[in-house]
């Protein structure tokens, strides 16, 4: 399978402060790929030039199979790109903004409107749709700066801190179109919130001081080995009692009936551990997955050599 | 794709009070102008009639108008340049034209035909005003037409070099005073040339006033319209190559 987006060797320097360093990563189809790191650790240089906005100081980019580069114009056609601060003309309506932005990707004439109206419908702008811009709230202002980057239905979708400003029902509709479009296409977003890599990529890349510091990919189903479950129970029973259920492979209590269970490989789904909790009687009040390591190694990765 | 970017440039112009109010100004100036060229001809009319070869209509009413015309443009091109670009880069659109399956040229292309639909309202106000004279009186149309000529490409040559400073600085006003800087300097540099009474050949033809003058009184020369075509070109093509190493520097 080709992938949508392929970086070799990428390097950005400013001055001679190294924004980015010997990155390469690739995109496939069907990935939600986050872009995670504390502030100044090269994400957006990074999305730039994968967006073309930023020329690399070496190293190559190809865009669904085509080079950056040397072919700028149809490599661009594949991308759909969203920047840190949103590239909206607060003169402009919504929709008049939107079918600028669709011809300007060499939509034609007739199917223009229809794509306007996808995109809006999409990013949840039908209401505001005759509103000029610069009347929205920041949350609008947002959602028009996603519309924007896939009204032309992108195969490489680059969204820069996609959640910034935003509410959190907001938020919930905007990660969730986010997997919607990761189900096809390729995503590839930048954050520094832990738990939106968590709810909406497929796959995470750290990085630190612009070098990649860890990759991992996150796996949908709550319940793979390793993982665990923050449970919350009205009728507490023994801690023992918990431990023994199958899957489980030891719990802890973290406080009068709160208990995280450590699911050991053979662990059923997160379903039916749920159902046998209901059926002990003990009164779930809350059961929540946790992946863990992801933080833990963030803070290692992004503190741990800042103090050495 | 230069169209969908010169009409959005051109919206964006007239969405905001800024060109309505300049052609307002510039409208109510010019009519009084010619107004006052109106009342110096019937002043003089009789003394004209007497005369063998007097000058017409074109000579005393058309020819000093378009070069009011012209001298204003130069005060209003810089501003309604200044934001081309530079607002752009400043408010970060710029990015949504980067991103898009565009070439720098195409940006450029577009931004300047956009500015050029602007002037050319500014070209047909003030044709319509010379032109209303044929309600009372003849014209020379070819002298108007030169004329006319003459004062599109002063305002196309001073939109390319505002243009250009458009893309050196994400402030406008910068832009501007850049774009006022070298307009001057092109339109008074034939001053020193005529100090000296002889004057320098050189200076006399970067001078703008020498080509735009010589088209004002009917002589359209190949030499003028490349002189003109010479700004324009070089201008975009800085502006092109510009923005092309924007994505380079930090």
């Amino acid at each position: 399978m080709e992938p949508l987006i392929k970086t070799e060797g990428l390097y950005r320097y400013y001055g001679d402060h190294c924004a980015v360093r010997a990155l390469g990563f690739e995109l496939y189809p069907g990935e939600v790929l986050g872009l995670l790191g504390p502030n100044g650790a090269g994400k957006s240089s990074t999305l730039r030039m994968i967006a073309g906005n930023l020329a690399p100081s070496a190293g190559h980019i190809w865009l669904n199979g085509v080079k950056l580069q040397t072919d700028p114009i149809r490599a661009k056609r594949a991308l759909g790109y969203l920047p840190e601060n949103p590239p909206l003309y607060p003169e402009l309506t919504v929709d008049e903004y939107l079918r600028y932005c669709a011809r300007l990707h060499r939509i034609s004439g007739a199917a223009v409107d229809e794509a306007v109206s996808v995109a809006k419908s999409r990013c949840g702008l039908d209401e505001v749709g005759r509103r000029l811009i610069g009347n929205l709230s920041k949350g609008y202002q947002q959602r028009a700066g996603i519309a924007q980057a896939i009204v032309h239905d992108p195969m490489v979708v680059v969204l820069d801190e996609p959640t910034v400003g935003l509410d959190p029902i907001q938020i919930r509709e905007i990660r969730s179109l986010i997997c919607n479009l990761g189900h096809e296409r390729g995503v590839i977003l930048s954050t520094h919130i832990l738990p939106e890599v968590q709810a909406t990529c497929s796959r995470v890349l750290i990085l630190h001081r612009g070098e990649q510091a860890y990759t991992a990919s996150l796996k949908q189903d709550a319940c793979q080995s390793g993982s665990s479950l923050l449970v919350r129970l009205a009728r507490p029973p023994e801690l023992a009692a918990i431990a023994a259920m199958p899957g489980i492979r030891s719990a802890d209590q973290l406080a009068q009936g709160q208990y995280r269970l450590h699911l050991d490989e053979t662990s059923p789904s997160a379903s039916s551990l749920a159902e046998q909790l209901v059926m002990a009687g003990w009164g779930v009040e809350e059961l929540v997955p946790e992946r863990p390591g992801l933080e833990q190694i963030f803070v290692r990765i992004t503190s741990g050599e800042q103090g050495g | 794709m230069i169209l969908t970017i010169a009409g959005r440039e051109l919206r964006s112009l007239f969405l905001s009070p800024l060109a309505w109010s300049l052609l307002a100004m510039m409208q109510f100036i010019l009519a009084w102008l010619f107004l006052v060229q109106i009342e110096n001809f019937t002043r003089l009319q009789p003394r004209l009639a007497s005369m063998e070869s007097a000058p017409g209509l074109t000579d005393l009413i058309v020819v000093p108008l378009l070069g009011n015309v012209a001298i204003i443009a130069l005060l209003l091109v810089p501003l309604l340049s200044m934001r081309l670009i530079s607002e752009e880069l400043r408010s970060g659109t710029f990015s949504l034209l980067l991103s898009a399956p565009l070439s720098i040229y195409q940006i450029v292309l577009g931004k300047y035909l956009g500015l050029l639909a602007m002037l050319g309202v500014i070209l047909s106000m003030s044709a319509v005003m010379a032109l209303s004279l044929l309600a009372g009186g003849e014209l020379d149309l070819g002298r108007l037409a030169a004329g006319l000529l003459g004062l599109g490409l002063v305002l196309a040559a001073a939109a390319a070099i505002g243009l250009y400073f458009s893309t050196l600085s994400p402030q406008p006003v910068v832009a501007a005073v850049g774009s006022y800087g070298l307009l001057l300097f092109l339109w008074l540099i034939n001053l020193a040339a005529g100090a000296e009474g002889r004057g320098s050949a050189l200076f006399a033809w970067i001078a703008m006033p020498t080509h735009f003058d010589r088209l004002l009184s009917g002589l359209v020369r190949s030499s003028d319209l490349i002189y003109f075509m010479l700004c324009i070109g070089i201008s975009l093509i800085l502006a092109t190559r510009r923005l092309e190493s924007l994505r380079t520097q930090p």
